[in-house]
């Protein structure tokens, strides 16, 4: 076990070098650098050439990213030019709020994708499995920013109940901040809820069909015991394996949730770093999404060879 | 985690204080920039400053100085001594008392720290003398008109030189001023936080106990916030969301036109430019409908121009009135040109209003034989093609300068950092240079007329419109004035 | 962005995804009893049915629509839908309907578009690691790692800002950021495949490897790659939206239904037909090409048959 840990791991830290170095590269691309977003409306040129010159825009390109990298290594993902800010304090300060809205959105996708997707396995080819796969395929397709202008439309401009945007910390008003979450997270898990229903339909249907079900099955076990005691429990491993993978695709709808309901949390932080030349915030952000997402696979891989050691040949 | 953990901590206990009576919630545009007064170079960072930062002068609603931090000033007959006394008594947040070596410092510091944006805007003065106490000279290496205007703005915000000498160029981060509030906290993105400041030279005219101000971009989303009761003011209320605010009952609007212009900007040098003859701008001007143009994207509610001034100013030249359009004579001057189709590529701004402006006035030109290509790009992309002379012309906004100076020697005079038409014409620059070296009102007014000349027939840009700037608030809220630079003075406001 | 998801590694990897590409080589007519197996599943024919009307409404947009889509009538500015302009007009007089019907073809122009930029970089990519192996392999899948570890729509949004904004750009992006899945699917397929005696056989004959390649595996993982590129082609569409909505796409006067709805947001109050019909047609878009990739999935492998 610990050898495939110490594999995975050798693997995951090239991984994460190599992207950082794209997203580095990639942003050269860009016409305008820092300091021409940075320079004002004076455009003032001596600002400008100072400005290059501090955050050393004048360097070539392997210099910067070795100053960065070093600086990375040491918990320091730079400054963020445009708000003055060491962007580990960005992050720090956006991330429990991206973090409430995905563990939200789980819980809206847990909720709603777990049972369905039990029912439509116990119910397997009723009109009942046909509604959950429909409700499924909705939640694939639909595209989540036009959900939430939608629910925008009805809950805060027709019937006035929820705020349309803005995010109050549970610090200050836990109900205010339940208030302004309920429709991000609602939008956010609905996509999320429908893969989990797949996941589970298909977890389901494979221990259903086990001999171990089946057994208990005939010595006459009730069905709602035999779905909650006994094939639940077996069917949960992958369902939560395969929900900590989706954590990616949570990340990738709270970037358009939050642009839709000005939530203030990471995907935000990083669309405004985009559109405003803020190199080292975007590349903060993306290491850490993708430190992240690569611990989680990580995690996800683990808990999956533990379960099954077959895999762990791998 | 575990500064995750503290932050949160901190940020809950900093937030379990109750929303006071007194406390503003106002809802900006954007999110500010640096709050140093030195560093700063956004619209948006002003409408903070006004809270914390006082300046030597304010302006009046008739765009002359008034006194605030000074209380009187006295130029010397050469027009290059400016003498300044200060109000006594004035304390900064810190403590520390404003006297001369403190503005003496402050003007300093604009003039010389590293990536001052000031530096520009007051780059005449060669040095300040501290007389006594509370008189300072300025002393200018050349006459210099707009100089008192710019001290109605961040050239003449005074901060405390204790508190600067100890935060460097990370003044921002804990910015200490001497105006009615003082800076508390702020969480990027989300909100900046002032307090009253007790020992406010005028402190019995504020009444407001906390101001929070919050960034949300999206106009529609603030308006909702505001009539939700979660602001009690905004600013820059889209123009087509009024009818929602003056139906309300428990809202009310304020509005000034700007100082600023919306224009669009050519560069007539560019290789194969269609625009190079002063014809097809002329041409392209004349092809413009911009009362149509107000209606359709702004539901008639903003100004249209021609000039670097609103028709509304002072200083705008009344020998050349607004044109009507003449689409018959725009395809005359096409024709006489040699290029009936000029094909155009319009650079514009992804934002919201942009865009649209852009499309009418592709429809409108296209009348006349034109043929523009829209190309909507984010802001630093449209910088860096005006920067480099990549387009062809360039929907161009400016936020303005209470002094005309502010709106013009930039754009016009030969090779200045805003002058992206490349514009270079002696007689431009010697009227740009004359309107400068005097304060005298009339021999400014035939400075402007001349500048006129020059431009109107040139053409480096055209003058399209002025935007006005709508604020929206609650009846809660008295007190409030608009101010022609579009700042709020937050001096006499109260919820009641 | 559920659809997003599909793309993403650990679904294909974890085996509820695609079946392996040799269950269908030893049945006898595949094609013919693949296509029997597809047009037997309804929700893959409506599926399909959609899908073709809107391909020929984009091919025929001209036709189609009532209006030209970036002429403006100053004369209705937001005016609510009438017999004149069915789904009403927009902030500058622009006929809702019409450019919906031209926004056709930029969602799906992106999302074919798109898919076969990264199909056409993935198929050589995939095949290359999964036959040569070796270093090339090690080198093919550290930097599709790099890009997987990058969420999809996060990688695609800095792809397109640092390309710049425009339609072109935003295919270019979802391309790339859709092409590390078609490597990683390709090498597995690969892998599966070569093991086989019947490409055994072929080497031990004297093939030249990029014979074998062409020759014996590529056929025999077309189905597969088939499946994923509907359903990435689903993802692709909905990440086109998404990038013109936060106006890193089509521009501005060209119509998509993604920057429709970005300008609708501005307008929910007073013209709410502006924000209804572009989102209600990427839904339909997306859930087609849904229901033909699912119907696809299943028709190749019976096996999974539900």
């Amino acid at each position: 076990m610990l050898r495939f840990l110490v594999q995975r791991l050798a693997l995951a830290i090239p991984t994460l070098v190599i992207a950082s170095m794209i997203i580095f590269t990639l942003q050269q691309l860009l016409p305008g650098d820092t300091a021409t977003a940075l320079s004002g409306e004076e455009r003032d040129p001596e600002v400008i050439a100072f400005i290059r010159q501090k955050y050393h825009l004048d360097q070539p390109l392997p210099v910067r990213y070795v100053l960065w990298a070093g600086g990375v290594l040491q918990g320091d993902l730079g400054e963020s030019i445009r708000l003055q800010k060491p962007v580990i304090d960005l992050v720090i300060e956006k991330l429990p709020v991206t973090l409430e809205l995905a563990c939200l959105a789980m819980l809206v996708a847990l909720v709603i994708g777990v049972p369905m997707g039990i029912l439509s396995a116990v119910k397997r080819g009723t009109a009942a499995d046909t509604i959950a796969n429909g409700i499924a395929l909705w939640g694939l397709s639909v595209p989540n920013f036009w959900l939430g202008i939608l629910m925008i439309l009805l809950f805060s401009v027709q019937l006035g109940w929820l705020p349309a945007s803005g995010y109050v910390s549970p610090f200050e008003s836990l109900s205010e901040n339940l208030r302004s979450m309920a429709m991000p997270a609602f939008v956010l898990g609905n996509a999320i809820a429908a893969v989990m229903m797949r996941h589970t339909r298909a977890a389901m249907l494979g221990v259903l069909g086990s001999d171990y079900v089946r057994t208990a099955r005939a010595k006459g076990v009730s069905p709602l015991r035999l779905i909650l005691r006994h094939a639940l429990p077996n069917a949960a491993i992958p369902i939560i394996t395969l929900g900590a993978l989706e954590f990616g695709q949570l990340l990738s709808g709270a970037v358009l949730t939050e642009q839709v309901f000005s939530v203030p949390g990471f995907g935000k932080l990083m669309v405004d770093a985009v559109f405003n030349r803020d190199y080292a915030t975007v590349q903060g952000v993306v290491i850490c999404t993708a430190t992240t997402y690569v611990l989680l696979n990580l995690a996800a891989d683990l808990l999956a060879a533990f379960v099954n050691p077959k895999l762990r040949r791998a | 985690m575990l500064r995750l953990f503290a932050a949160g901590l901190v940020a809950g206990i900093a937030a379990l204080s109750p929303v006071q009576a007194q406390t503003l919630r106002f809802g900006l545009m954007e999110d500010p920039d640096a709050l140093d007064p030195t560093l700063a170079r956004t619209f948006t960072s002003r409408m903070v400053f006004a809270a914390m930062c006082d300046k030597l002068v304010d302006i009046g609603p008739d765009l002359k100085p008034v006194p605030q931090l000074a209380t009187s000033w006295n130029l010397s007959e050469d027009q290059k001594t400016l003498t300044m006394t200060l109000r006594p008594g004035v304390l900064f947040h810190d403590g520390e008392k404003l006297d001369a070596a403190a503005a003496k410092y402050s003007i300093e510091r604009h003039l010389k720290l590293p990536g001052s944006q000031r530096r520009g805007e007051i780059a005449p003065i060669d040095r300040v003398e501290v007389v006594d106490d509370l008189t300072f000279t300025i002393i200018l290496k050349t006459p210099f008109a707009p100089l008192m205007a710019q001290f109605t703005d961040r050239a003449g915000m005074m901060v405390s030189p204790k508190a600067a000498e100890r935060l460097g160029d990370k003044f921002s981060t804990a910015p200490v001023c001497a105006g009615p509030f003082k800076f508390v906290e702020r969480v990027p993105q989300d909100r900046i936080v002032v307090e009253r400041f007790d020992e406010y030279w005028n402190k019995d005219q504020i009444h407001l106990k906390r101001i929070e101000f919050r960034p949300i971009p999206d106009g529609t989303v603030r308006l909702t916030n505001l009539r939700a009761g979660q602001l009690e003011l905004l600013e820059r209320l889209t123009p087509t969301d009024l009818p929602q605010v003056t139906r309300d009952p428990k809202l009310k609007v304020g509005s000034t036109i700007e100082l600023g212009f919306q224009s669009i900007v050519f560069n007539p040098n560019r290789a194969g430019s269609a625009v190079a003859d002063p014809r097809v701008r002329a041409a392209f001007d004349l092809a413009i409908d911009r009362n149509a143009l107000n209606q359709v994207v702004f539901s008639g509610e903003f100004l249209p121009g021609n000039q670097w001034v609103s028709p509304k100013h002072p200083a705008y030249v009344k020998e050349y009135p607004l044109p009507k359009r003449d689409v018959a004579k725009a395809k005359a001057l096409l024709a006489e040109a040699g290029v009936p189709k000029p094909s155009v590529t319009l650079t514009v701004y992804a934002n919201n209003e942009a865009p649209q402006v852009g499309q009418v006035i592709q429809a409108m030109t296209r009348e006349a034989g034109f043929d523009v290509k829209l190309q909507a790009t984010d802001f630093t992309t449209a910088l860096d093609a005006a920067d480099k002379g990549n387009f062809d012309a360039y929907l161009y906004s400016w936020s303005g300068r209470p002094d005309p100076d502010g709106n013009t020697f930039s754009f016009l005079a030969c090779k200045t950092p805003l002058n992206y038409a490349r514009y270079c014409n002696p007689e431009a620059d010697a009227a740009l240079a004359a309107e400068r070296a005097t304060v005298d009102l009339s021999q400014r007014a035939e400075a402007w007329k001349s500048l006129a000349d020059r431009v109107m027939a040139d053409r480096p840009l055209i003058y399209l419109f002025h935007r006005k700037l709508f604020w929206a608030y609650s009846t809660k809220l008295s007190g409030f004035t608009p101010y022609p630079d579009g700042l709020v003075r937050f001096t006499g406001l109260m919820l009641n | 962005m559920s659809n997003i998801g599909i793309t993403q590694p650990g679904v294909i990897e974890s085996g509820t995804g695609l079946p392996p590409a040799t269950s269908l080589r030893a049945e006898p007519g595949p094609i013919r009893a693949f296509w029997a197996r597809l047009t037997a599943r309804r929700t893959a024919m409506v599926g399909l049915v959609i899908v073709v009307a809107m391909i020929l409404m984009a091919v025929f947009a001209d036709w189609v629509a009532p209006y030209d889509p970036i002429a403006t009538d100053w004369g209705a500015i937001r005016s609510p839908p009438s017999w004149a302009h069915p789904f009403g007009t927009d902030e500058v007089g622009h006929d809702v309907l019409s450019r919906i019907v031209f926004g056709a073809r930029a969602s799906l122009g992106a999302g074919l578009t798109s898919v076969a930029l990264a199909v056409a970089l993935g198929l050589p990519f995939g095949l290359i690691a999964g036959y040569a192996g070796g270093i090339v392999d090690l080198l093919i899948m550290r930097l599709t790692d790099a890009l997987l570890a990058i969420p999809f729509l996060i990688l695609a949004i800095a792809l397109a800002a640092f390309l710049g904004p425009s339609l072109t750009n935003a295919m270019v992006a979802i391309g790339l950021s859709a092409t590390s899945t078609f490597v990683r699917l390709t090498r597995a397929q690969v892998q599966a495949v070569a093991a086989e005696e019947f490409v055994e056989a072929a080497r031990a004959v004297g093939n030249p490897p990029w014979r074998i390649a062409i020759r014996h595996i590529l056929p025999n993982i077309v189905p597969a790659i088939l499946v994923q590129a509907t359903l990435t082609i689903a993802a692709a569409i909905i990440a086109e939206a998404s990038l013109s909505f936060l106006g890193l796409g089509q521009q501005p006067p060209e119509p998509s239904w993604g920057s429709m709805l970005n300008v609708a947001k501005n307008f929910l109050e007073q013209a709410p037909w502006m924000a209804i019909w572009p989102g209600a047609s990427i839904f339909l878009a997306v859930l087609a090409f849904n229901l033909l990739g699912d119907g696809l999935r299943d028709a190749l492998d019976p096996r999974q048959r539900t």
